[in-house]
């Protein structure tokens, strides 16, 4: 009975970060460093069209004359860019079926808990699984095209569908916007790529799984959603990698384009390895999402739980072009140890009577620091623009920091804007009153934690809010008490 | 328009050619800091281009003016005392004027208590260097790397002094008046280093006028030392020109059981930066800074505020309220800022704006740096309108339009003035504010000048 207690203990307590093996699959690598001979490569590789090729030089050409921005409160050490492979793909011939392909790949997504099986999975949620730099597979893709909705790795949806990735591609973040995308759009090798046709409710969840395997490699990878008007689709993310002492660079780039009445909510849940006790090894998540509601009444959520990462540097971001459109974002962010995080999100009202709300979360504990950056902005000829933020932070210890930084930009006197903030640890007051009546500290914080942290995972589809509140409590376990 | 850099080498320049007049006459301890502050000012790369701290500031257009700088105090023509009188007699104060920068050679003495010293800074660097060097420049460095306050320190030759020894309650105010006239346009420094002793009380008035329709580059530091148990009260009324511009910073260290009520209200001047940096040392340490700003035209007008609690058990409370109507534009910036150690710290921030045309833009940017965690800490911003339930409220009673809105407006505004502790001068801010937001007042109605009519 003990030894059983002992295990579930061990189980609890060791269960810091579960997706830290590696797997032993054949892996094509080519030699570290970034220059346009690698792009070319990259490119060549991928089999890509000139005008790809074009677009990622002319984005490499200008990142040479970019600096790595400074303005975050995050101590980044200075990150070697040649000394980083930018293509990593497990290698796999043409595989018809499921059964082909590689077991070790199979039982690394299936100690992930993909779905990617199609015959077991319950969920009814398509999955785009992606490894290193290459999207490994794609289930229900055939179920999906009879509706006529494209779900496919990028690299495919540029050889089956170029007039479409070519109108979109780089649209909503340009290549020259910031110092990662121009980096991301220079190198990147694969992604997700969704179309929603006119009218059409994607019948289920679209989900990608990206999972960093190979050492000393970056992962860049690029996701597209094109929502058309009517359309609806929920998307789902997940990131995982492997436990390394080396620090891994993730850029990836996220655009999405709603259309008129159309609905988008793209939900992350990023765990990716996020670094020893000490705060050695981990992802360094730089990243840029960003939406744009181009037709009347778009609608644009975000959810994201955010607790992996060594360094987290993300703003999904919304541009509310089209007329009485909305967009929310839900945040959840979690730092523990030594992890840095700087996250919110960006509003730009441009059309008239849009709406946004904003609503983050920050949790930190250990000797982690956690940032809510967020901007707010109402142009000129925006009337009627409405935003609520609310941005609390809850510290857990006393070496832990908890930073906020709304910009709010107003130009327009119909704007409504509001935006508070409280930061605070737990009340002692309400451990009182929960050991009071029987629960222990711990049991006590986790409650307190899963009621604040509530607002936002309850706007997580449910499969992903269950694995958000796993990740919840094992990002905290032992910092209280 | 000139660019950063051609500004900064002017400034450079400057400073060279007029090295030898600067140091006429100046306590070593002010040249020492001089000499020091130049080569930060070099180190910096010049005044701050477009940093975090800076970042809806547009100062080339003020700064790209052809302003005359003079290294020596210049006697006025006129008496300042029968040119400026105040608005507000009733307050009974001795003013004690500045004129661009310097102590007007003109001032009455002062009947103070004891040992209460009030007078120019660059006498009091001579009279008592000890004082004088264990506070000058002391707590400024907390904007190290402000290119504006290195300048400052580079350049000011003269300002206030005032020394409050331990124990004094100070029952009248001491009401500064800081006043430009010129007959050209004019850039000019000034310097004020306040201490205020061990138990001791003093309330201070401040007032910015212009006396003459010449440019304005003013940029002002004050230094502020607070010794346990010190109460002090500061008020600033800033009312000058349009083109008169201003960059104002306060930087108050507070000890322990210390407290510092201050209220700053922007009536009228084309650019205006208030940088108040608040350090709290010591545990028990209060603070709390109201402002308001009501502007028109192409008024300017920036609050930065920098809230250090270093000790534990500090409170602070900071209240931002804004009027803007044309093509006015505000920006606020608040840090609270809580050092590891500081725990059970409170400390409240909050920024409302009302937009009165399309025009009419602000800036917010309320920020929290904390690392500590038993503190409560918040903070709110708001842009918007008149709240619409409120209007329906008075509307339904019979108020016209117009007296609704005035109505909502004065008593947003009177939020902040209600804090003003003079109540003289607190009745005329609110009689201010009242005509200038019916659009009754302009800025002739009380000018000494009365020229522009």
């Amino acid at each position: 009975m003990t030894k059983e207690k002992d295990n579930l203990l061990q189980e609890v307590t060791g269960s810091d970060y579960k997706y830290g093996f590696v797997t032993n699959v054949e892996t094509d690598v080519i030699g570290k460093g970034l220059s346009e001979d690698v792009i070319r490569l990259i490119s060549s590789k991928k089999e890509e069209p000139e005008w790809l090729l074009e677009f990622r030089l002319k984005a490499y050409r200008h990142w040479l004359t970019m600096k790595m921005p400074q303005w975050a409160q995050l101590t980044i050490p200075e990150i070697n860019y040649q000394d980083i492979i930018y293509y990593a793909a497990p290698k796999q011939e043409e595989k018809k079926n499921w059964d082909e392909v590689d077991p070790e790949l199979k039982a690394t997504f299936d100690k992930l808990g993909i779905p990617l099986n199609e015959q077991k999975t319950l969920a009814g949620v398509a999955v785009d699984a992606v490894m290193d730099s290459i999207s490994v597979k794609t289930t229900f893709k055939e179920a999906l095209a009879e509706r006529g909705v494209i779900f496919c790795s990028f690299s495919e949806a540029v050889k089956n569908h170029p007039d479409l990735v070519k109108k979109y591609l780089g649209s909503v973040v340009p290549y020259n916007d910031n110092f990662f995308a121009a980096l991301n759009s220079a190198v990147f090798s694969d992604g997700s790529f969704v179309y929603i046709p006119k009218g059409v409710r994607c019948p289920m969840e679209l989900s990608t799984y990206f999972r960093i395997n190979a050492a000393k490699t970056g992962q860049f990878e690029r996701t597209l959603i094109v929502a058309e008007d009517d359309a609806y689709v929920s998307y789902l993310e997940g990131c995982t990698a492997p436990q390394r002492d080396e620090n891994q660079l993730h850029a990836a780039i996220v655009e999405i384009v709603v259309e008129k009445n159309a609905e988008v909510k793209y939900s992350t849940v990023q765990n990716w390895y996020p670094g020893d006790k000490q705060g050695k090894g981990g992802i360094y998540n730089f990243v840029t999402k960003r939406g744009i509601c181009r037709g009347e009444n778009a609608r644009l959520i975000w959810a994201q739980v955010e607790t992996g990462s060594a360094i987290t540097w993300k703003y999904p971001s919304t541009i509310l072009k089209g007329d009485g459109s909305v967009s929310e974002f839900y945040s959840v962010a979690v730092t523990n140890n030594h992890q840095q995080a700087d996250t919110g999100t960006k509003m730009i009202h441009i059309g008239n009577n849009t709406r946004s709300r904003i609503v983050s979360k920050g949790i930190s504990a250990g000797h982690s620091s956690n940032s809510y950056r967020g901007k707010v902005k109402v142009v000129k000829n925006c009337q009627n623009a409405r935003n609520y933020s609310q941005c609390d932070s809850l510290l857990l210890g006393d070496k832990c920091g908890a930073h906020t930084f709304p910009y709010l930009e107003i130009e327009n006197p119909t704007a409504q804007v509001e935006h508070e903030a409280t930061t605070s640890k737990i009340g002692e007051d309400q451990i009182f009153y929960c050991n009071q009546r029987g629960i222990s500290t711990e049991d006590a914080v986790g409650l307190i934690i899963k009621g604040y942290a509530g607002d936002v995972i309850n706007k997580m589809p449910m499969e992903f809010a269950v694995e958000a509140q796993k990740l919840l409590q094992i990002s905290l376990e032992g910092s209280v008490g | 328009m000139l660019d950063i850099d051609k500004i900064n080498n002017d400034f450079a320049a400057l400073f060279e050619q007029g090295r030898e007049m600067l140091r006429e006459g100046q306590a070593k301890i002010i040249d020492e800091k001089r000499e020091q502050a130049f080569r930060q000012f070099r180190t910096l790369g010049g005044i701050p281009g477009k940093t975090e701290d800076y970042l809806y500031t547009n100062l080339l257009p003020v700064l790209s003016k052809d302003y005359n700088v003079v290294f020596k105090y210049i006697p006025q023509d006129v008496n300042l005392h029968d040119v400026f009188q105040c608005t507000v007699p009733e307050l009974a104060t001795d003013p004690v004027l500045t004129v661009n920068g310097w102590y007007f050679a003109g001032n009455k003495k002062l009947d103070l208590p004891d040992g209460v010293v009030i007078c120019s800074l660059r006498e009091a660097a001579l009279k008592y260097p000890e004082m004088v060097e264990k506070h000058y420049n002391r707590y400024a460095t907390a904007a190290e790397k402000d290119g504006f306050i290195a300048l400052n320190t580079a350049f000011a030759q003269d300002g206030l002094f005032i020394y409050i020894p331990d124990g004094v309650v100070l029952e009248r105010p001491v009401q500064i008046v800081n006043l430009l006239r010129a007959k050209a346009d004019l850039m000019a420094f000034q310097r004020n280093l306040i201490i205020v002793g061990r138990d001791a009380q003093v309330t201070l008035l401040v007032c910015d006028h212009t006396l003459s329709h010449d440019s304005f580059f003013m940029n002002t530091v004050t230094e502020i030392y607070l010794d346990d148990n010190a109460h002090f009260d500061y008020c600033q009324v800033q009312n000058q020109h349009l083109s008169a511009s201003q960059i104002n910073s306060v930087f108050v260290s507070e000890h322990r059981d210390t407290s510092c009520d201050a209220n700053i209200v922007t009536l009228y001047g084309g650019m205006v930066r208030n940088n108040f940096y608040v350090a709290l040392n010591e545990e028990g340490g209060c603070c709390n800074l109201n402002g308001l700003y009501i502007l028109d035209k192409k008024q300017h007008v920036d609050n930065f505020s920098y809230i250090d609690h270093i000790a534990p058990r500090c409170t602070s409370n900071e209240h931002f309220k804004g009027v803007m109507d044309d093509t006015s534009l505000a920006n606020f910036a608040g840090c609270i800022r809580v050092r590891p150690d500081a725990q059970k710290t409170e400390a409240y921030q909050a920024n409302n704006n009302l937009l009165l045309t399309d025009t009419a833009r602000v800036n917010t940017k309320p920020l929290l740096i904390i690392d500590a965690d038993d503190v409560k800490c918040s903070h709110g911003a708001t842009v918007g309108q008149i709240d619409e339930e409120a209007m329906f409220y008075l509307r339904s009673r019979g108020i016209s339009v117009a007296e609704a809105k005035m109505m909502m407006m004065f008593g947003f505004a009177h939020d902040i003035i209600r804090h003003i502790k003079l109540q003289p001068l607190r009745d005329k801010i609110d009689a201010l504010v009242e005509s200038r937001l019916r659009g009754e007042f302009s800025k002739c109605h009380h000018c000494a000048l009365q020229c522009r009519k």
